[in-house]
């Protein structure tokens, strides 16, 4: 799967738009996720998952940051990402089906904070970078 | 057996009460096939689908984005017997229509960023589940009877 100009414009404008609220998005969609599927809390038995947690705000700040540096490399996402991408594979080995799970919840968090953003082609071009970041986080797996 | 909380059903029927079923299951029929391109395949005699804008505007893919809204009414008003609900039209998706079931989940999770796109922050979290869990069933309701 490849990203096209279009695909990558696209990306770069919504990231733009969030600008420095992506911390929030990333809260919000990590909330999500815990409440729609929570096997993904077997990854944080250390973390107070309830609401407001800080720890949550934390981790969603750590994530929307990682997106957005992948975002500023969109022409390079194994090289910007690789350090996550060792990350996942040797530490945190989070099966390969949850950032699937995660990426809806973000696709969720951007359509109730700002439904004008995600037209179809941006929602496909949203959902195609997520894929695509998720990809590169579990490339080394194996 | 599933089950369904007083409050799921509160967030469901309350979601359902103000949704368009013509103009969200357009909306979510014609994201599909612009998000999952390959989706197309089992809509060849739809006429022109040959990018965003002639997919959203398609009368083919509006009236049929309609259909299987309604048919999600349906299990709506029959959530304690969502696999009776669909029992021939889980047949008809494996003998005649060759649907991979995949395709339903692809389908639920699309409903549920078009429902969250419409409601903005009433779209909390706990309605989120509650409608992933929705879409989730009536996904394996669709493929139960597949041989």
């Amino acid at each position: 799967m490849v990203l096209s100009a279009a695909d990558k414009s696209n990306v770069k404008a919504v990231f733009a738009k969030i600008g420095g609220q992506a911390d929030e998005f990333g809260a919000d969609a990590l909330e999500r996720m815990f409440i729609t599927y929570p096997t993904t809390k077997t990854y944080f038995p250390h973390f107070d998952l309830g609401k407001g947690s800080a720890q949550v705000k934390g981790h969603g700040k750590k994530v929307a940051g990682a997106l957005v540096e992948a975002v500023n490399h969109i022409d390079d996402l194994a090289g910007a990402l690789s350090k996550l991408s060792d990350l996942h594979a040797q530490k945190l080995r989070v099966d390969p089906v949850n950032f699937k799970l995660l990426g809806q919840c973000f696709l969720v968090s951007v359509a109730t904070r700002n439904p004008g953003l995600l037209t179809p082609e941006v929602h496909a071009s949203l959902d195609k970078f997520l894929c695509a970041v998720g990809t590169v986080l579990t490339a080394k797996y194996r | 057996m599933v089950h369904w909380s007083a409050e799921e059903k509160q967030l469901i029927s309350s979601v359902w009460a103000k949704v368009s079923v013509e103009e969200c299951g357009a909306e979510a029929l014609a994201r599909l096939l612009i998000v999952y391109p390959w989706t197309q395949r089992f809509f060849s005699d739809f006429g022109n689908l040959s990018s965003p804008t002639a997919i959203i505007g398609n009368p083919k893919v509006r009236a049929h984005g309609k259909k299987v809204l309604t048919s999600f009414g349906e299990a709506i008003k029959n959530l304690d017997n969502l696999k009776g609900t669909y029992s021939k039209l889980s047949e008809l998706h494996c003998d005649k229509l060759h649907v991979d079931p995949e395709n339903f989940r692809l389908l639920g999770d699309i409903l549920v960023i078009v429902l969250a796109a419409h409601f903005t922050k009433d779209f909390t979290p706990a309605c989120q589940a509650t409608w992933q869990k929705l879409v989730g069933l009536v996904a394996h309701a669709l493929a139960r009877k597949y041989h």
